[in-house]
């Protein structure tokens, strides 16, 4: 069990992305019929190429700080991804890993507090709010389960992200390309906020494999 | 669902491989996808560079070219391109006189536009930027991402491609790519679906006897289905949206675009009826345009645009171009 007193490293967060890179590639499918149901039917084959270019970058390059390593892998998603998932992803991790800094160990408590950081960047560049059937719907409960803290914080987050994903299924879309469908957006599982607590979970699953 | 293609990651570098060996007028970077006039940077020019998803051909490769485009940068199929693209597109095409982007309403590319526009401001470029929104059947209010940008991008291309090549500094031509884009309104109906190769089956499933009104070009449902309707209950149908948000009180522009996979058979006849429909309500044409020009892979299926325009907008249209897909003047 892991609190967010224990520290991590840059090994943590690069198994945190190639954990990610894992369940992004198996659940591919899935995102994309997701996407096909309410959005353009491209979303996991996106995060597909933006995630195995973060896998190929951080192999040539191993940088020693969970900052510095998720600053990486959010230009490569900006650099590779397209759409609004690019920008979106990208800048989450680029913004979670500025607010970490050049530190080679920083404690879950910080990292807790970097994520909100990220994901309130996620909120303003996309203009969307939580309830707008979008990937916050799944990050800020992650983020809020994280930073509360308690026995297993990790896995306390893994599970809001995912019911907060759930929750995005009678959600009228406001944002976005499903914004356009209205009331025929309600009824379907947002696939952003899918792949959103996908991440929670490749989290939770690298801090317990430490 | 047969497609022609090797393997579906590849079909946009593979389309370009083919425009570079078609096109020796363009210099095409397969690796950083950015097609660009041979002759760039012109001297003295504003440079319009515009792009978004692959699937939309010929927007926006066949579009570039004297009179129009200075550059096009093509997404993935259906997903806007990366900034790096637009920035090398903007350093290629830039004389010193600045680059205006033509941005389709997509949250996508006007993030990964707007991210491009802050790189290329840094490395000293000046940038302006116009949005295309010209889609009715999407409501434009706080609670969607806006109008989509759809046929209306052709216009805003030719027209502030033609001032941009008379030399006119950015300002101008990003005002006139702005005035185009507000004057512009478009209607598009999907008979079947489009196929992505990725997916490779249909995205949404409409029922043989269905036609969908208001689809968006990357199959995004429209307004409403429908049994299926003969062309001139179409063509009232999608004028009449057209111009309950437009009503214009001049000359317009009319463009009757495919799909992807309706035949010019069936577009002329469409055609026909939309022409009949204007007659009736009285609004003089004074351009009409008909083809394949903004389409949505294998969709079938058509889109009406129509364009307000002042005696300049039409002779900028009337200007030469020489492009891929749009040449005449030259």
């Amino acid at each position: 069990m892991t609190d967010l007193t224990d520290e991590l490293d840059a090994g943590t967060v690069f198994r945190w992305l190639t954990t990610a890179a894992a369940s992004v590639e198996r659940e591919a499918d899935v995102l994309t019929e997701l996407d096909a149901a309410i959005g353009d039917a491209d979303h996991g084959s996106n995060l597909q190429r933006g995630f195995a270019a973060v896998v190929t970058a951080l192999g040539k390059e191993s940088p020693g700080a969970p900052g510095a390593v998720l600053v990486l892998a959010g230009r490569q998603l900006v650099s590779s991804v397209g759409g609004a998932s690019g920008p979106l992803y990208g800048t989450l991790l680029r913004r979670t890993g500025k607010a970490l800094g050049d530190p080679e160990r920083v404690t879950g408590r910080e990292l807790a507090d970097a994520l909100r950081i990220g994901v309130d960047a996620v909120a303003q560049l996309g203009g969307a709010a939580p309830g707008d059937k979008t990937m916050l719907d799944a990050l800020y409960p992650g983020v809020e389960a994280l930073s509360a803290g308690g026995p297993d914080p990790y896995a306390a987050a893994r599970t809001a992200a995912d019911e907060g994903a759930q929750a995005t299924v009678p959600m009228r879309a406001r944002k976005g390309r499903a914004s356009y469908l209205g009331d025929r957006s309600v009824g379907h599982k947002d696939p952003g906020a899918t792949s959103s607590a996908l991440l929670f979970t490749a989290l939770a699953g690298a801090v317990a494999d430490e | 669902m047969k497609m022609l293609i090797n393997v579906p990651e590849n079909v946009v570098a593979d389309a370009l491989r083919g425009v570079a060996a078609a096109h020796p007028e363009l210099t095409v970077d397969v690796a950083n996808r950015v097609v660009v006039r041979r002759d760039s940077p012109v001297a003295d020019k504003v440079g319009l560079v515009s792009g978004g998803g692959s699937g939309h051909e010929p927007l926006h490769g066949g579009f570039v070219g004297r009179g129009m485009l200075d550059a096009a940068c093509p997404g993935e199929v259906f997903t806007s391109p990366v900034p790096d693209q637009m920035t090398r597109a903007a350093a290629a095409v830039d004389s010193g006189k600045g680059v205006l982007f033509v941005v389709k309403n997509y949250t996508g590319d006007v993030l990964n536009f707007d991210m491009a526009a802050e790189l290329a401001e840094d490395e000293g470029i000046q940038v302006g930027k116009v949005l295309v929104q010209d889609d009715v059947a999407v409501t434009d209010s706080d609670f969607t991402a806006g109008r989509r940008g759809t046929g209306g991008t052709l216009f805003v291309e030719k027209i502030a491609g033609a001032l941009a090549e008379e030399g006119a500094p950015l300002e101008r031509v990003e005002a006139m790519a702005r005035q185009v884009s507000e004057s512009c309104r478009s209607f598009g109906v999907a008979l079947s679906s489009c196929t992505t190769p990725s997916k490779g089956s249909p995205t949404f499933d409409l029922p043989a006897g269905e036609l969908e009104l208001g689809i968006g070009i990357h199959g995004e449902s429209g307004r409403e289905r429908r049994p299926m309707m003969t062309s001139g209950e179409i063509a009232d149908f999608a004028t009449d949206a057209v111009l309950t948000d437009l009503d214009p009180d001049g000359p317009v522009l009319l463009l009757v675009n495919g799909m992807g996979a309706t035949p010019l058979l069936e577009l002329y006849g469409f055609c026909a009826e939309v022409r009949r429909v204007l007659d009736e309500r009285r609004v003089p044409v004074a351009r009409t345009l008909v083809g394949n020009y903004v389409t949505s892979l294998d969709m079938a299926g058509a889109s009406v645009t129509i364009c307000r325009a002042d005696e300049e907008m039409l002779r900028l249209y009337d200007a030469p171009v020489s492009t891929a897909s749009l040449r005449w003047g030259c």
